[in-house]
């Protein structure tokens, strides 16, 4: 089991290696920092044009290569280079991945506990009312990008502030501006902010989860094991919840892998929208900038969050089927 | 789940409860499954009684669809919540139908349990085996101590027979082989010392000297908890020896019912008689055509309004079809005459529901077939199989269509995703020899991964073996070039063993019987000329050419595969278990289709096959398979008759017999333990490990056993060979 967990493990680290070459290289190609420059008022001069991409590692007169060798080389020591405007890109970094991952750490653990929950149930009541409920909620959702339900949400919340008054949703920002006070205050500051962005990205998760989990469910509702286990002694409702439901699950933990990539390049558009400064709209604004550095390294960070992701249902995966544990 | 139950009827729940009241009562059960949206409803059960005492064993005998298993499931409190059930079924006299899912839960596995069909799917892949035995002692028990529980789920391991229970209590469900699968099934039903238990089908899915096994098993589980037994099959074999009395159901009705000696020598009910009558018997020499029942079950969404039995019965008669008859002692149905009477009243006379442990019958001849003493013989039509021409002669003399000479077929056991190395290899075919000649049937027997079927695929490719030779009409396969490869296809065509899955869903018949023929370019109008003409020779209708399988039942598209399989003349037909999806009415019929088309055709067939009586009934020489190698081979007769090979007497030995005096006076071989695995077989002998002769052996003759691979050497100066160092012809075995 350790063997193949540690073999999974190197394989996600050349895939994070090669998926962050691919998006340096890209992004060093089709992006043009000179133009960055050059466009400023009153324009620069040429020379100290010149000299500032070559301190940056970002002169498109030196060869490809030699470029993606220096960056690379302080990639893997934990330096992603500079940004545009020269400031560490490492640093920045790791402030606004802390605001990402609190985004999607708890949209997916909201997400995917609903998602499943939901799903099981509506599969014991199968074409029931509330199966048929679930149903419509979850289609209805799949089918709307999430760009759009970011903004519908965010126009809703607004209607509503004006209806009752008084600003009872917060859709922009992380927190208030320059707001003073106890710790709890700051807290409970911060998840009034939280709550819109982080239901956008929940509720796109929780309808293919629920739709997956639906399905997986019906597939061993019928099966000998919960009859044997309700043969046993166990009532309905212990049988589907012990013998069921887990086995149900194994299925669906594969499947929060791919999920979590759609996350991922959702919360991109929710941070724009809701204005927090995560990665997403980090990286919305570095292609702007015409920042190769940047775009590489978010790249990067949602190679690793992937593969994350990928490696945790690896092991969520060993833990409930003992089948792969050989 | 909407429930009635019969109010005010018997005895109360509490005062009722004496010694001779029977542990397990159904009254009058009736269960319907509403169908959703414009599905009709399914009338699944229609007044089932039944009683069963202590220490009884009641058998419920019937076909796919006839209720058998719905039945017990629905006194059981599991059925799904769309099933609408009304009736009466008390445990102890105490009425268990409609009660709350929580309270049926307590008595579920405590004083009624249930052993069910497939082990392979019966326990929940997730948890130890150990646990899940554990948890159904702990659900009925919440103080006991975990250690405590643990402690018994050992015992009962140990009980049912499952070797180093202490160690294996750890084991995952998919580490364990079916049979000792069941044997937890089994544990998991005699854990709490129940008073009823039902088995539904229990060793259906298994082999059968796993079967055998079983059937052990229960005998034991039945003698430790003294509890009645409900035993659910559609072998008849297996309740001959095994129950005391016997409800034979049909359509969701029982039609019989009384004791198995009763029934088995004295049915009263044409459709008994019929399939007791379809059953092919390893126990007697010659058989004769199997009777066959025509026509296929009704539909349980739309019944006839009589005996549902009347349009297949032989000797039906108007009055069947007016009312469905009540089942009441023989002679007591009422006559041709009052039947007509009531019938225009309208009225029906009140029947007497419960089981009374009388000998019963639906059937309003039921008094006359008493008074003629008539047998399945004297009322169903049995076909006059002609003897095939030019199977009079020696077999030396007769042409030889395929000789398979130490053919080999290994597969390599391979690890690793990017670097693969070998590990091991599977032995599926390790060295077999045999021949079939013109117009014989030799059928290839043995249990599930003795390697019957690489056999026939390694056959059918008709490619150069690993090892060995195969010649089809006399010509070396491995010499072939494309083009005679292609033609020599066809003399040699394949039934397969699956009649839903093996045509194409979106083919009409004509078309699947005509792409043989499409395939090696018969001309246009030849092929319709042809396909009428197989249509006709499977005992098909010419409407039927322009439907699709699924407007068909198994039997009539295993007739649509054999028509697909004879359409180019081959000489060789081979048959991959192509009776044992098919119920026994229906498998009938198609084996007397077999024999019929070998005499007339002059066939031969290549039979694989695990059911050892449908074998004895069609087979002229008989190869018995064992871990890749044939251990025995011969002529039926002499096998069947004198077994010489242990594994050959064993596999005889552990079929049970459709006849209950014979059966109970049969000593039954049980082998040890299951098959080795073919990648890792014993050496020397390979079936030494499980060898009944062996133990017996002294040390000096064991070690011939374990160094020297035995050959097949004759064993009667005649046809008969067996590779066993002492084999030994014994009588007796069937």
């Amino acid at each position: 089991m350790g063997k193949f967990l540690a073999r999974r493990l190197l394989n996600y680290v050349v895939l994070i290696f090669l998926a962050t070459s691919f998006a340096y290289v890209l992004a060093a190609t089709n992006l043009a920092p000179r133009d960055y420059f050059e466009q400023m008022q009153p324009p620069p001069d040429p020379e100290l044009v010149n000299a500032q991409l070559d301190r940056l590692n970002l002169n498109d007169q030196t060869p490809l290569a030699e470029r993606y060798v220096t960056w690379m080389g302080g990639a893997l020591t934990g330096d992603f280079g500079q940004t545009i405007q020269g400031g560490s890109v490492t640093d920045q970094m790791l402030m606004k991945a802390g605001v990402t991952l609190r985004l999607i750490v708890v949209a997916t653990l909201i997400g995917s506990f609903m998602g499943i929950a939901i799903g099981a149930y509506a599969a014991i009541r199968q074409y029931r009312a509330f199966d048929k409920a679930a149903t419509g909620a979850s289609f209805f959702v799949l089918s709307i990008p999430t760009v759009v339900i970011a903004i519908v949400i965010q126009v809703g919340a607004a209607a509503f502030n004006d209806f009752i008054g008084f600003q009872f949703f917060r859709y922009s920002g992380e927190y208030t501006a320059g707001i003073q006070g106890e710790w709890w205050e700051l807290l409970i500051n911060r998840v009034y902010h939280a709550i819109l962005p982080t239901l956008v990205l929940a509720l796109a998760l929780f309808a293919a989860f629920a739709r997956y989990q639906r399905n997986m469910m019906l597939d061993v509702l019928g099966s000998d094991f919960v009859r044997t286990a309700m043969a046993k002694g166990l009532t309905r409702r212990k049988a589907l919840f012990k013998h069921a439901l887990r086995t149900a699950m194994i299925p669906t933990i594969t499947y929060f892998t791919f999920t979590f990539g759609m996350l991922v390049s959702g919360a991109t558009f929710t941070e724009k929208i809701y204005a927090w400064h995560g990665m997403g709209a980090w990286l919305i604004d570095s292609i702007a900038r015409q920042d190769v550095h940047v775009v590489a390294a978010v790249s990067w960070f949602m190679a690793v969050t992937i593969m994350l992701a990928s490696f945790l249902s690896d092991i969520l995966y060993a833990w409930l089927d003992p089948r792969v544990r050989v | 789940m909407s429930i009635d139950t019969i109010e005010g009827h018997g005895p109360a729940p509490e005062a009722g409860a004496t010694a001779d009241t029977p542990v397990l009562e159904v009254t009058d059960l009736n269960v319907t499954f509403r169908g959703f949206g414009n599905n009709p409803d399914v009338n699944a059960v229609r007044g089932v009684s039944y009683s069963v005492r202590s220490g009884e064993v009641l058998g419920i005998v019937g076909e796919s669809g006839s209720g058998k298993s719905v039945s017990s499931m629905a006194a059981m409190g599991l059925l799904p919540d769309h099933a609408n059930i009304t009736g009466s079924v008390r445990l102890h006299g105490e009425e268990i139908l409609g009660l709350e899912d929580k309270v049926m839960a307590r008595k579920r596995g405590k004083v009624i349990s249930m052993v069910f069909q497939d082990p392979l799917s019966g326990l929940t892949p997730v948890y130890t085996v150990g646990d899940q035995l554990a948890e159904a002692v702990t659900t009925h028990d919440k103080k006991i101590p975990k250690a405590k529980a643990r402690e018994r789920a050992v015992e009962l391991l140990d009980l049912v027979g499952i070797p180093n229970p202490e160690h294996r209590y750890r084991s995952f469900p998919h580490e364990f082989s079916g049979g000792m699968r069941q044997r937890v099934m089994i544990a998991m039903a005699m854990a709490n010392d129940p008073d009823v238990i039902i088995c539904d089908e229990p060793t259906t899915a298994l082999d059968v000297t796993i079967q055998a096994q079983i059937l052990d098993l229960l005998r034991t589980a039945q003698s430790e908890t003294g509890a009645a037994i409900v035993m659910i099959t559609h072998d008849l074999g297996v309740v001959a020896g095994f129950v005391d009395r016997l409800l034979v159901m049909y359509a969701g009705r029982p039609v019989e019912i009384g004791t198995v000696d009763e029934i088995y020598y004295g049915s009263r009910m044409p459709y008994t008689m019929g399939l007791l009558g379809a059953v092919p018997r390893m126990d007697l020499e010659r058989q004769g055509a199997l009777v066959p029942i025509k026509g296929n079950p009704p539909s349980l969404t739309d019944l006839p309004p009589g005996c549902p039995f009347a349009p297949r019965c032989p000797i039906a008669q108007p009055e069947c079809d007016l009312a469905e008859p009540e089942l009441l002692t023989v002679g007591a149905q009422p006559s041709a005459e009052t039947i007509r009477a009531t019938s225009e009243e309208n009225g029906q006379a009140p029947a007497q529901v419960e089981d009374t442990g009388d000998r019963r019958v639906a059937c309003i001849r039921s008094g006359e077939i008493e008074t003629n003493d008539w047998t399945a013989q004297d009322i169903y039509p049995v076909p006059d199989i002609p003897e095939a021409e030019g199977t009079g002669g020696e077999r030396e003399h007769r042409a030889e269509v395929l000789r398979v000479h130490d053919l080999i077929k290994h597969h390599p056991l391979m690890k690793g995703a990017v670097l693969k190395r070998r590990v091991g290899t599977v032995y599926a075919v390790d060295g077999l020899d045999f021949d079939i000649r013109e117009g014989e049937t030799l059928a290839l027997v043995g249990e599930s991964g003795c390697g019957k079927s690489s056999t026939l695929m390694e056959i059918l490719g008709l490619e150069k073996p690993q090892r060995g030779s195969v010649e089809v009409m006399g010509r070396d396969v491995s010499t072939l070039s494309k083009a005679e490869r292609f033609a020599l296809r066809k003399d040699m065509q394949i039934v397969f063993q699956d009649p839903m899955s093996s045509l194409d869903p979106r083919m009409t018949v004509f078309d699947i019987i005509a792409e043989p023929l499409v395939t090696h370019r018969v001309p246009q109008d030849e092929i319709t000329r042809r396909v009428y003409e197989l249509v006709g020779l499977v005992g098909l209708n010419t409407e039927h050419v322009t439907r699709f399988p699924a407007e068909f039942s198994g039997g009539q598209r295993q007739r649509i595969g054999i028509a697909r399989a004879l359409a180019l003349e081959p000489k060789l037909l081979v048959l991959d278990e192509p009776v044992s999806a098919l119920d026994v009415s229906i498998q009938a019929g198609v084996i007397n289709l077999l024999e019929e088309l070998q005499a007339q055709l002059g066939l031969a067939y290549l039979f694989v096959a695990h059911d050892l009586s449908v074998v004895r009934h069609i087979a002229d020489r008989v190869a018995v398979m064992y871990l890749g190698r044939i251990v025995e081979i011969g002529d039926t007769d002499s096998l069947y008759k004198s077994p010489s090979h242990p594994y050959t007497q064993a596999l005889l030995s552990a079929i049970p017999v459709p006849d209950p005096e014979k059966e109970r006076g049969r000593a039954h071989i049980v082998l040890d333990g299951d098959l080795p695995s073919p990648a890792n077989p014993p050496s020397g002998c390979r079936f030494r490990t499980r060898c009944q002769k062996f133990v017996t052996l002294s040390a000096h003759d064991q070690e011939q056993c374990t160094n020297v691979e035995p050959q097949i050497l004759p064993v009667n100066g005649g046809d008969q060979g067996s590779a066993c160092h002492f084999a030994e012809r014994q009588e007796g075995a069937v």
